[in-house]
């Protein structure tokens, strides 16, 4: 039986130089790891069960958004393998495919379907969506008026409204005001709360410790840590307020 | 991607590439017809003009080569660059990433629907009549686009790791603009490249155009089936190729 994610000791091979494209070319036809690259990712393994949530910390360039975009399937790992049962949300990116001169209507029904939801339940929530994101009689005013708030505000909405299995999100929760952040996350832990399964980076430790209960540490590409959030991330700061005092 | 809402993404792109190219333009539509008259223009002033040619119509001639060809060679630029410009998509958003080039050329066919409704407006001013052969034309057309499509996904995916893709497509068509018949008649091709001729869809759209609109009969049957087993192949070799490389997209864009 496997859980709702697991990865199997996962590695993943980035090529140092990006300007190598018959390498990068080749590994992508042959689907091999490319000759001469570094591991963003080395045998990483982790299982996370209906109701779980993880919190992935680590330096800037540890492997966090990499181990997310592997999770998410937007790329493949080279070695080991990834498993995942149920509806998959990625938020990596707030706005994917927003473009200012659509409105914010139209941007919302595109980023919705992006999102992978239908036709029907996209116009079912069309207000409800409108309504969570306060942007009011701007939905028909083209994105480009918006301010950045705004449009960050009308994406966690959309979002939000997906409804999926296991919510990924990468440094995506410094979301507009602080009355609107709280509405994000009390949106995340009710979707904890119905048993959906969690896994987030953030540099901003008291966000994880709200929102996760387990945390991995990541350094260059390796599980360093693994156990409760808060010992976690105590280690981690520990170890980084020691290494700013050298 | 789960669930199957494929049509809903797909119109939702469609739309938004088609939006976004007429919303800024203060002629809009215009200019999708302004470009093939140009062209239509210039080319009848120097074939009837300069070179003396003997075809009737020659202004319906050329735009029955015009048309086709113009959708074949923006779609086709579109279509390669389309994995590149939507970057963010294929790298952040689980979707099946066949839709991104697809999209793009169906895009492109609103524009080309523009420009058939043109030439249909322009033959019938020359004093053609309509006759039962252009309920073939969708069919044509649409193994037209089929073609696009399957060249499209090739060349966009190879694009991702050789960014100067795009400048190959666009010498391409610009060989191609000479190796189509537009302003010259397939029978002025000599007979030994006939067959090669025939098996570039491209070639095989505009001689099926001249067919239907111009001679009141329906094309050979054989270009037909040609048109088609290309553009099914291209479509398939195109899947394939996308297929292969669009694993590491994401590490690469």
């Amino acid at each position: 039986m496997t859980g709702v994610v697991q990865l199997d000791s996962v590695s993943k091979v980035y090529l140092r130089r990006s300007r190598e494209f018959l390498h990068a070319f080749l590994s992508g036809w042959l689907r091999r790891a490319p000759k001469g690259g570094f591991y963003a990712l080395k045998n990483v393994s982790l299982r996370l069960d209906e109701g779980d949530s993880l919190a992935v910390i680590g330096a800037n360039g540890a492997g966090k958004s990499t181990l997310l975009s592997v999770i998410a399937g937007l790329s493949w790992p080279d070695e080991g393998t990834v498993t995942v049962n149920g509806r998959i949300a990625a938020l990596l990116e707030l706005g994917s495919g927003f473009h200012p001169d659509l409105t914010g209507a139209e941007n919302l029904r595109l980023n919705a379907a992006v999102l992978g939801l239908t036709r029907r339940k996209t116009e079912e929530r069309f207000d409800e969506i409108v309504e969570f994101s306060e942007i009011g009689d701007f939905i028909d005013e083209p994105l480009r008026t918006y301010s950045a708030g705004m449009i960050m505000r009308l994406a966690f909405s959309v979002a939000m409204n997906v409804q999926p299995d296991i919510l990924l999100i990468d440094e995506v929760l410094a979301v507009g005001d602080q009355a609107f952040q709280r509405k994000c996350m009390e949106g995340i832990l009710e979707l904890k709360r119905a048993g959906r399964v969690l896994i987030c980076t953030s540099h901003v430790a008291e966000t994880l410790q709200q929102l996760c209960s387990r945390a991995i540490w990541l350094d260059h590409g390796r599980v360093i840590r693994e156990g409760p959030v808060t010992e976690v991330l105590d280690e981690y700061q520990s170890m980084r307020t020691g290494a700013g005092k050298r | 991607m789960q669930g199957g809402n494929f049509g809903f993404l797909l119109s939702n792109l469609v739309m938004r590439d088609f939006r976004i190219r007429y919303r800024n333009m203060s002629l809009g539509v215009f200019w999708s017809l302004l470009n093939p008259l140009v062209m239509m223009g210039v080319l009848t002033f120097v074939f009837t003009k300069i070179f003396s040619s003997d075809t009737p119509n020659f202004h319906v001639f050329v735009l029955c080569g015009v048309v086709p060809f113009n959708f074949f060679a923006l779609a086709w630029v579109s279509g390669t660059m389309a994995v590149f410009s939507n970057s963010g998509l294929v790298k952040r958003v689980l979707l099946p990433r066949e839709i991104v080039p697809i999209s793009t050329v169906l895009a492109n066919c609103l524009h080309f629907l523009i420009q058939v409704a043109l030439l249909l407006a322009v033959t019938l001013l020359a004093g053609y009549r309509v006759n039962v052969y252009w309920l073939l034309l969708p069919l044509v057309f649409g193994l037209e686009v089929v073609f696009v499509c399957g060249l499209s996904l090739a060349s966009s995916a190879l694009d991702v790791y050789f960014r100067d893709m795009r400048y190959v497509v666009e010498s391409m068509n610009t060989i191609l603009f000479w190796l189509v018949p537009i302003f010259y008649s397939f029978t002025a091709i000599p007979a030994r490249f006939h067959p090669v001729y025939q098996y570039n869809p491209i070639a095989a759209v505009v001689l099926a155009c001249r067919h239907i609109l111009m001679e009141g009969l329906a094309p050979p049957v054989s270009l037909l089936y040609k048109l088609a087993i290309v553009s099914t192949l291209s479509l398939l070799a195109g899947l394939w190729i996308f297929g292969r490389l669009k694993r590491r997209f994401a590490d690469y864009l």
